[in-house]
This record gives structure tokens, C-alpha cells and sequence, in this order.
């Protein structure tokens, strides 16, 4: 995972490799006006989610002309929106020549993934998003946690970007949960569920039984298949030690 | 204001068709004047298992489009005269369900019809959305293995945030589970999920179970929708399961494996 010098020579930094959770911007076509009215009705709609948040333009879909494709314009109008564009993701060899001009990152898109740089992140399945909106949506100040009652099925996803993530149900296969903190899950976890998404490696998965698809703390995961020697189908928690999962029952805990 | 029921299941030839008629049948022996909708655009079936498909003039998608009135496409059942079928059109395209379309016909229903039973095309594709949209309450009709397990779990979330109900943030659609070919020998010998662990993994009430039986190949050749079959089990079981709709308590049955002696069969009256 890490590049640790193994010299005892002391050093001003050291290089590791870091997974992080980002927003993505799917760009179809690009209008300097309507992308900024766009951009602050989105941003309206979870204000404390995209404040410095960083952010990836994904030319995969762009059907819009080269020569439109103005990359400075899109920068000042995220910065002004308080968001960060560090890269673009795909893009044909132009279009990411101008991104290059703009001083941004390149990122293989995802078709064409390039295996070094490939992180153990796993890419997170397009699913339609969240169903339940927080009970207190649109009312100040974001609640700590997200609270869900419902069951979350298969093929529904449930993002907590800010906090804790709550859910008093079971969260069934193909099913998708994430948080940028602890996961709790009252009810058999089935699905995936993903803690830590912005790189908190103290977040923990708490669930009352586990038998999940897969768990991943800061970008750091295990499959079902791995899972299956420890705890399995009993109460546990999942945590990260030394860049290590490790799962625990909750009556030893 | 009618009550509008989605019969669907996200995988295919688990029983919606069988479970739309047999309910829509019960309802209206029930004296509630029912419609039964299919909107399975292109593979029309309700009316060979109504028995109506020589009588099949005009469909939904003609009524959408404006090409005949709803009383032109509604065909009234010969055996239960408060039931009405709106056939599907076999040749157009599941797209010519609109949105628009589809509501202005249910509304128009509404005014008239105390339940409007929808028939759910298989999939979670336009026509499988359009039947559930605008759904009150949703029979999730589920067979005991595990990939219809999945895929009823799949349109129980979908019901929760893509229906009428959800999107305008409403009372959410009411929910059942329908377990069909339920065989309890099989389940014995650990070749089928059990009631008990379907109903783990979906957390939903159950509606019924309807034991697998020939009966239900049978009265589908024939055009008879099983609940008027009224001596076999697979008919009592969906008879049950109307009763339980409309808020009875009735004890499940058939959910064992019935071998037993003559004397013990003819005195639990099964």
C-alpha cells in the first residue's frame, strides 16, 4: 500500500498512496451561463456538501464541441462556487490537451484505467441515488447524522457526505450505503457499505449482522468471500488498524 | 376515489398475470366494480387468462392516444359482472404508455371504479414504472429462490422512490408480498426458500401464499382465473388473500406439506 522508506535516512516527506472519494462532474455540453445556474442549483440543494469540496470534470459522455469546451471558464465558475476542479477524467486527446493547458490533472477514464494507477477504491457502481431525503432537509444547519428507517433495496444507494449514517433496517444486497463517518446499521447488513469516504481512517462500520457484499473503511475494503471466516452473520464492528480491516464482535468489544 | 393496486415483481413468469386476474376477480365477486389494467405494451396475456381475447376491440394505448373512448376499450367480464379488463395493445411499443397518458386514463377510471388493478410488465423498464407509478399499494408477487427474491426486493425500493406517492413525498405505497409457487415438500428438502426466510430478507407483511399446483396451469389454459376455482387450494389461497387486501385476518394456510391420512384431510377441511 505505502512506499515507506525502509533507509533510516530522515526525510522532509514520504510519497503514499491515498484513495479518496470524489464528486465528479459529467459533462454533456458546456454553456458558460446555463453550467453556472446549473452548478448554484445543485449546490442549493446540499450546501455544506460541495463548500471546498473538490471535483472531477468527466469528459466520458461530453457531446458538446471541442472548441466550446473552455476550461478556464469552468474553473472560475466552480471557484466562485467555492469548488475545486483538480482534474479531468477521459476525454479525447484534444480535449485533454486543453485540460492540460488549464493546469489540470489527467485521470484515465474509466475504460481506460490505467492498472498502476488504479487504487483499491472500488468504483462505485452507478445506481440511481438516494430515495429518503434527511427528515430535516432544507431546515439550517445539516443534522450529524443521517437517520434512515426504511430498508434500503437492492440498487438504491444512501449517502451520508457529511456524518454518521444511521440506519434502523436491514440494508439488503445490491444495496449501496456511504458516509463520510461511522456506518451504523441496526438490521443485517447485506449490501455494501462504505465509512470514511474522505479518507477518515478512525471511521468504523458498526452492524447487527454481517453479511455484507463488501465494507470499506478510508478506501480500504474486503469482499464478501473474505469476510466470511470472522463474524460472519453476528454482531460486529469493522475498523481500521495499521491499513489492516479487522473485524470484531460487538459482545467483545 | 379508486384504489389503485400494482401487481408486479421485477423477474419474469413468477405469477403476475395469474396473481392480476385472480385478485381482480375476487374484488369484484366481492361486489366492488374493479378494473384489471395490463401494461405489458407488446405481449399481451391478461386477456387469454381472462378469457376475453376474442372480444379484444380497442386497448390502453388506443385510449391514450385518442383513438377510441374508455367505454369503446373496456371489456366487461362474462363470469363477474362488476370486473372490466382494459386489454394491452400487442403491437405498439411500450413508450406509447406516457406519463400524461396513463394518468388521464386512471384518473377517468378513478371517477367510476372503486379498484384499478394494474398489471405490471416484467423488468424495471418504462412499462414496469408506468404500472407502478401511480400506485396506492403494490402486491409483490415473489417465488421462493432467491434471484426473484432479489429482484422484488429491487422494485420494493423502487416502489419507496420513483412511484407518484414518493415523488410528491405521500403516505408511502402500501406494501405486500404474494409468495406464488410455494411448494412445502420442496422446501422440506431444503430445494426452495421458506416463507419465513423470504419474509426475513423482504421485511414486508405477507399477503399470501399460493401453493404450486396444476390447477393454476389448467385454469390459465383455460382462460379461468384461479380464485374461481373455488375447491382447490391454489383458488382458497388467493380467495384468502383478497380477504387479507381488503383488511381481514384470515390464518395462512397451505404453507406445509399435506400428505396426510384421508380422516385428518377431511377434518381440517382441506
Amino acid at each position: 500500500m505505502s512506499d515507506t522508506a525502509t533507509s533510516g535516512v530522515k526525510q522532509g516527506f514520504q510519497l503514499k498512496s491515498a484513495s479518496v472519494s470524489m464528486t465528479a462532474l459529467e459533462l454533456y455540453y458546456f454553456d458558460d451561463g446555463e453550467f453556472e445556474e446549473v452548478l448554484r442549483d445543485k449546490i442549493s440543494q446540499a450546501p455544506g456538501f460541495f463548500k471546498d469540496t473538490p471535483l472531477i470534470i468527466s469528459l466520458e459522455k461530453y457531446q458538446g464541441l471541442d472548441s466550446e469546451l473552455d476550461f478556464f471558464k469552468i474553473i472560475g465558475t466552480c471557484r466562485r462556487n467555492h469548488i475545486h476542479v483538480i482534474g479531468v477524467r477521459g476525454g479525447n486527446e484534444d480535449q485533454r490537451r486543453l485540460a492540460r493547458g488549464a493546469a489540470l490533472a489527467l485521470l484515465p477514464g474509466s475504460g481506460q484505467r490505467d492498472r498502476t494507477h488504479e487504487t483499491d477504491q472500488p468504483a462505485a457502481p452507478e445506481a440511481e441515488t438516494a430515495v429518503a431525503q434527511p427528515p430535516s432537509a432544507g431546515a439550517g444547519d445539516p443534522p450529524p447524522a443521517r437517520i434512515i428507517s426504511q430498508p434500503v433495496r437492492s440498487g438504491q444507494q444512501i449517502h451520508a457526505p457529511d456524518g454518521d449514517l444511521v440506519i434502523l433496517a436491514p440494508v439488503q444486497a445490491g444495496a449501496e450505503v456511504l458516509a463520510a463517518g461511522n456506518i451504523h446499521v441496526y438490521g443485517p447488513l447485506r449490501g455494501r457499505a462504505l465509512a470514511g469516504i474522505h479518507g477518515a481512517e478512525s471511521a468504523r462500520i458498526f452492524c447487527q449482522s454481517l453479511e455484507a457484499e463488501l465494507v470499506s473503511i478510508a478506501g480500504h475494503y474486503k469482499i464478501s468471500e473474505d469476510l466470511q471466516e470472522n463474524g460472519w452473520k453476528s454482531a460486529v464492528q469493522i475498523q481500521l488498524r495499521d491499513d489492516l480491516l479487522v473485524v470484531t464482535p460487538l459482545d467483545k468489544a | 376515489m379508486a384504489r389503485i393496486i400494482v401487481v408486479t415483481s421485477g423477474k419474469g413468469g413468477v405469477g403476475k398475470t395469474t396473481t392480476s386476474a385472480s385478485i381482480s376477480t375476487g374484488l369484484a365477486k366481492r361486489g366492488h366494480k374493479t378494473v384489471v389494467i395490463d401494461f405489458d405494451v407488446g405481449l399481451r396475456n391478461l386477456d387469454l387468462i381472462m378469457n376475453c381475447e376474442r372480444r379484444v376491440v380497442y386497448d390502453f394505448v388506443n385510449v391514450i392516444q385518442g383513438e377510441a373512448s374508455l367505454n369503446q376499450a373496456l371489456i366487461r367480464d362474462k363470469r363477474v359482472n362488476t370486473l372490466y379488463i382494459l386489454p394491452a395493445s400487442q403491437t405498439r411499443e411500450k413508450e406509447a404508455l406516457t406519463k400524461e397518458g396513463v394518468e388521464k386514463v386512471i384518473n377517468e377510471l378513478s371517477e367510476t371504479f372503486d379498484y384499478i388493478v394494474c398489471d405490471s410488465p416484467a423488468g424495471i423498464e418504462h412499462g414496469a414504472m408506468m404500472a407502478l407509478y401511480y400506485a396506492d399499494e403494490a402486491v409483490v408477487v415473489t417465488n421462493p429462490e432467491v434471484s426473484s427474491v432479489r429482484d422484488s426486493d429491487r422494485i420494493l425500493g423502487i416502489l419507496q422512490s420513483k412511484s407518484r406517492r414518493a415523488e410528491m413525498s405521500q403516505d408511502p405505497v402500501k406494501e405486500h408480498l404474494l409468495l406464488t409457487r410455494y411448494n412445502p415438500a420442496r422446501v422440506e428438502r431444503g430445494e426452495m426458500l421458506s416463507v419465513a426466510d423470504v419474509e426475513e430478507i423482504l421485511a414486508i407483511p405477507l399477503l399470501g401464499v399460493i401453493p404450486e399446483s396444476q390447477i393454476v396451469l389448467n385454469a390459465s389454459n383455460q382462460g379461468v382465473p384461479v380464485i374461481l376455482e373455488e375447491d382447490s387450494d391454489a383458488g382458497q389461497a388467493y380467495e384468502d388473500a383478497v380477504a387479507r387486501l381488503l383488511g381481514e385476518e384470515r390464518e395462512h394456510r397451505f404453507m406445509t406439506s399435506q400428505k396426510k391420512g384421508f380422516f385428518s384431510r377431511m377434518f381440517k377441511g382441506g
